[in-house]
């Protein structure tokens, strides 16, 4: 049906770039069109840009290159879009009412006017009763449904929304969600489309009539899932589990190897490294050897047993998977050899593992520790080694590498850190 | 309570009862009373200087509550000035790259340079502005005063609103709030804490100079302010004991005054500003501030206010529609123009410095010769090494008794006001009993003139340390007891770890106060009697004295490199290390 209705915002060509025109790619070339009508998810892990394209069709961001189009609706008003935050944003000094008012009172609408708005949205969202509250005697729960009010009372013809239910507690989240969907159903937001930014695929798929995913570093838009399931949209429903399963597929598949190299720091370095506890490496281990899974779990499963999001799941996979300890294909993890050997030894064997696999899937690991024992003294700074990531990652991401490789190679004992002196030795205090 | 914008909404007018309840009349009463206080300083603050001379300051009892008004008057009024000063400043600052790169350091330096070396200039200059009228004077000690608060309010409030938290920053984006709505709606408010707490403390510092301020000689002039400080100036000079101690009475009860009736509403009022979005677990209670909650009079008062930001906020702007197609890649140029351009303000900054460097230069040159710049370097590590004790010793004391104090939940509640009230006690006035006694014990004033540098300053240490201890999880305490965590072992696990972010933020307060306190503290009189310690301090203060202009800015330039130097060199590592490996969160 979306296909059919008039284009509402068109994104051509966007590209953007840490720290100006210099710096590591966040978005690359990512285009899209948000129709008249329809909710679209854009789906992807943190660090996949996808706030920033948010963030840029809002006019918060000045994105370096690329084109926005808002195309004017039926009626020839210019349009105008609002935002629901994942942390609320709620101006903790304002009642729930002046915080709903925020927005027409910059828009300079009469007084009586904005107070007969703000308590319609109020009504609407169901905060009846709240108006004089302050957001820090409300819940989560009820603090996003200001959030939304906020949004909804400007009248915006595009709703974007953050990670809007990320910050709730699973149960809130539901009844939110499923709130909204019934009063978009309805027509009673008074708005002609939302964008939904999410790293919750469950989420996506509920929600939305499309599912653009973003990879990751840098963001580009890799995939597009129409969603033609009837809404209310039931969990449990074969097409449902289907669709997300096929969507865990897509997510964890490579990127083409000629886009990564482009922008992969120096080949001696690697990839780089998310800073994943060797805690959850090794639970994730058990958990896919032990019953019911013995070996193989399809990721959705995973995740729904270890309550994990994908923000939490896909970096220990991938880690797991980099270091060779499981195999992935088609949504589906498998313990490898060295993965099952893993899950049955004893600290110190696995100790001696971990570091066999470091050094042979690790570059960094294996640079750091030729580093340490070249030098006299057995000493080498980390900052030589976070100068070198940065030149090819965002300083988030050199960070996360170098963390990365640090608790890990801590574990392994394959070399020590001082933080004080921000120092890699080779020294092992007792 | 100004802010309770647009009243309670949801009550219809007609349900609101119209009949006033005693909070009214006893608010009414307080406004007038203030309104009357206020009247009666201001009127006498424009006579012509020549009345002061006809009418001197006399140490008659009666005419005390008069002096007391004035000096809290002289105070209000430099605060006032300070907050004024601060908001335009820091928000420049905070706003405009530019601004900020010549405000910031410059704020930075003007809090290290002690205050009271300042007072030969501006009375001068103040005196000149308004010739022949007490206003002139006036302004100076106001002035002075101002100068002891603005730069910490200014630095701290354009720390807050770098600080505003990206999502509120985006929300007032997202609107199209214009700068001034978004300066009203969402900085000043975040920071409004900060500001009050900021003020209160910079209140309590302002005591020291208002003391120091009042009764002004720089060389010839010589002008005695109504005041407490006039007043002590005048019963130091004739020996009153008993004159000294109406005037530390007086001092206490307006301090407990203002306190009750200024900064606990104030402070209840900004917990509400607080961002954490949990309710405080004991939100700070005052009297005052329920009273005027329960006031029925209240919005009627606040209205004016309200209708003139209305009015203020309708000459802004309404938001620019979103440009229905925006393309992005040009942004190149603009940008080397724009890096061009701050590249050129920043050349322009320097050499401007260089400028005044130069200038300064030459005329300390023109005057002074070597000698006197190895003099004063030489007093300025007598001061710096009675510094250092000074903050040791304390530290020695304080530390085991703030810690004592923080651990005991109802010791702290007791003890944290009367620390803050002894903080604010201007220590000076006490000076005149170290001279007694260093004349009696035929002592040696380089050594026992010392402690009066810490005597005001040390308090910094005690309650920051009363602050950090309180704060020390109870988990870990009661770990540490589990495992018979005891002795010096305990000390150096907990306690010290814990306390220790909270130690370097008084320790640093406590020293810059201290080379500010030298200032008056190496040179003290009681009668004709004069003691003076071979120090920076005294070297300033009888340069001071003696209108020896170009003497005084050479301490004054020696004194604030040093202090800076020490922030720099170690407090600002202290800082870091706290930051990184004990913050407990």
């Amino acid at each position: 049906m979306a296909q059919q209705t008039p284009p509402l915002v068109t994104v051509e060509a966007l590209s953007h770039r840490y720290g100006g025109s210099e710096g590591p790619p966040i978005l690359d070339e990512v285009a899209l069109t948000v129709h008249e009508r329809e909710v679209v998810a854009l789906l992807g892990r943190s660090g996949s840009g996808k706030s920033t394209l948010l963030r840029s069709i809002a006019g918060l961001v000045t994105p370096d290159t690329g084109t926005l189009r808002f195309t004017p609706g039926a009626d020839g008003r210019a349009r105008s879009v609002a935002m629901v935050f994942q942390s609320f944003a709620l101006m903790p000094w304002l009642t729930v009412l002046q915080n709903v008012e925020l927005g027409l009172e910059a828009k300079k609408v009469p007084a009586a006017e904005r107070r007969r708005r703000a308590l319609a949205a109020i009504d609407l969202i169901g905060l009846d009763g709240f108006e004089n509250a302050f957001p820090r005697e409300l819940s989560g729960g009820m603090r996003q449904r200001v959030g939304l009010a906020r949004a909804l009372v400007v009248e915006p013809s595009l709703l974007l929304m953050d990670e809007p239910f990320s910050a709730l507690d699973v149960l809130t989240a539901e009844t939110l969600r499923s709130d909204l969907i019934e009063w978009w159903g309805d027509g009673r937001l008074g708005i002609a489309a939302v964008l939904i930014v999410t790293h919750n695929i469950e989420e996506a798929v509920l929600m939305s009539d499309r599912v653009l995913v973003l990879s990751s570093n840098p963001g580009r838009i890799v995939a597009e899932f129409r969603v033609d399931l009837p809404q209310p949209r039931d969990r449990l429903d074969p097409a449902f589990r289907d669709l997300v399963e096929r969507i865990y597929a897509r997510m964890t598949q490579r990127v083409a190897p000629a886009a990564e190299e482009a922008h992969a720091p120096p080949p001696a370095l690697g990839r780089p490294l998310q800073p994943v506890s060797v805690t959850a490496l090794a639970g994730l281990i058990e958990e896919v050897e032990a019953a019911p899974f013995e070996g193989r779990a399809p990721l959705a499963d995973l995740g729904d047993t270890l309550q994990l999001e994908v923000d939490e799941l896909f970096p220990i996979v991938e880690t797991l998977q980099q270091l060779g300890f499981v195999a992935l294909a088609e949504g589906e993890v498998a313990l490898t050899a060295a993965g099952a050997a893993f899950a049955q030894e004893d600290v110190d064997q696995r100790k001696a593992m971990f570091r066999a696999a470091l050094l042979a899937h690790v570059p960094l690991a294996g640079a750091i520790r030729a580093a340490l024992d070249s030098r006299a003294g057995h000493q080498a700074p980390a900052r030589l080694f976070r100068e070198e990531l940065e030149e090819g990652l965002s300083p988030d991401f050199a960070d996360d590498t170098l963390r990365a490789v640090t608790e890990w190679g801590r574990y392994a004992e394959l070399f020590a850190y001082d933080e004080a002196g921000d120092l890699f030795t080779l020294d092992d205090p007792g | 309570m100004i802010h309770l914008p647009l009243g309670r909404p949801t009550t219809p007018p007609g349900t609101r009862r119209v009949a006033l309840g005693w909070p009214d009349v006893a608010l009414f009463a307080l406004l007038a009373g203030a309104g009357a206080a206020v009247a009666a300083g201001a009127h006498d603050a424009v006579e012509p200087l020549r009345r002061l001379q006809l009418e001197p300051i006399t140490l008659d009892p009666r005419a005390l509550p008069y002096y007391a008004l004035l000096t809290t008057l002289r105070l209000f009024a430099a605060l006032a000035a300070s907050l004024l000063f601060s908001v335009v400043v820091a928000t420049a600052a905070a706003k405009s790259r530019r601004a900020e790169l010549v405000i910031v350091p410059a704020l930075d330096i003007l809090q290290s340079v002690p205050v009271l070396g300042f007072l030969t200039f501006t009375v001068t200059a103040f005196m000149g502005l308004f010739p022949g009228s007490r206003l002139g004077v006036e302004c100076a000690a106001i002035f002075a005063i101002f100068t002891s608060q603005a730069w910490n309010i200014a630095l701290s409030l354009y720390q807050s609103l770098r600080q505003v938290p990206d999502d509120l920053a985006e929300v007032a984006r997202g609107f199209g709030l214009s700068p001034l709505r978004r300066l009203l709606r969402v900085e000043l408010p975040f920071a409004a804490p900060g500001l009050v707490w900021n003020a209160m403390l910079s209140m309590s510092g302002g005591w020291f100079f208002v003391v120091a301020s009042e009764a002004i000689s720089v060389g010839r002039t010589q002008v005695m302010l109504p005041g407490i400080g006039s007043w002590l100036g005048l019963a130091i000079e004739r020996r009153d004991l008993s004159a000294v101690a109406l005037a530390v009475a007086v001092m206490a009860a307006v301090i407990l005054l203002y306190d009750q009736l200024v900064f606990r509403p104030a402070i209840a009022w900004a917990d509400r500003f607080r961002v954490e979005q949990t309710a405080s677990v004991a939100p700070p209670r005052s009297w005052l501030f329920e009273l005027l909650r329960r006031a029925r009079l209240l919005p009627a008062l606040v209205a004016p206010w309200r209708a003139l930001a209305g009015a203020v906020l309708l000459l802004d702007p309404a938001p620019r529609a979103v440009a229905p197609c925006r393309a992005f890649g040009e942004g190149d140029a603009t940008e080397r123009r724009a890096a061009r351009s701050r590249r050129a303000w920043q050349v322009a900054v320097a050499l401007a410095a260089m400028g005044a460097a130069l200038l300064a230069a030459r005329y300390l040159a023109a005057r002074l010769s070597l000698g006197d710049a190895l003099l004063v370097v030489r007093l300025a590590l007598y001061t710096l090494v009675r510094v250092a004790v000074l903050i040791a010793a304390a530290s020695l004391v304080w530390v085991p008794v703030g810690v004592w104090i923080g651990l005991r939940p109802r010791w702290t509640a007791r003890a944290q006001p009367v620390a803050q009230f002894l903080a604010a006690f201007p220590a000076n006035v006490l000076f005149p009993v170290a001279v007694v006694l260093i004349v009696h014990w035929h002592a040696d004033p380089d050594i026992w003139l010392t402690p009066l540098i810490g005597l005001g300053t040390q308090w910094y240490i005690l309650f920051n340390v009363i602050a950090g201890a309180s704060a020390v999880p109870s988990d870990l305490r009661e770990a540490a007891r589990l495992f018979g965590l005891r002795g010096w072992a305990w000390w150096r696990r907990l306690i010290l770890p814990a306390i220790f972010p909270y130690y370097v933020t008084g320790a640093l307060t406590a020293s810059g106060g201290s080379w500010n306190a030298s200032i008056v503290a190496e040179a003290v009189s009681w009668g004709d009697t004069r003691l003076t310690a071979a120090g920076l301090g005294s070297y300033i203060a009888e340069a001071t004295a003696a209108g020896d202009e170009a003497r005084v800015l050479l301490g004054i330039l020696v004194m604030s490199a040093l202090v800076i130097a020490i922030n720099r060199a170690l407090f600002r590592p202290l800082y870091r290390l706290a930051e990184r490996r004990l913050r407990l969160s």
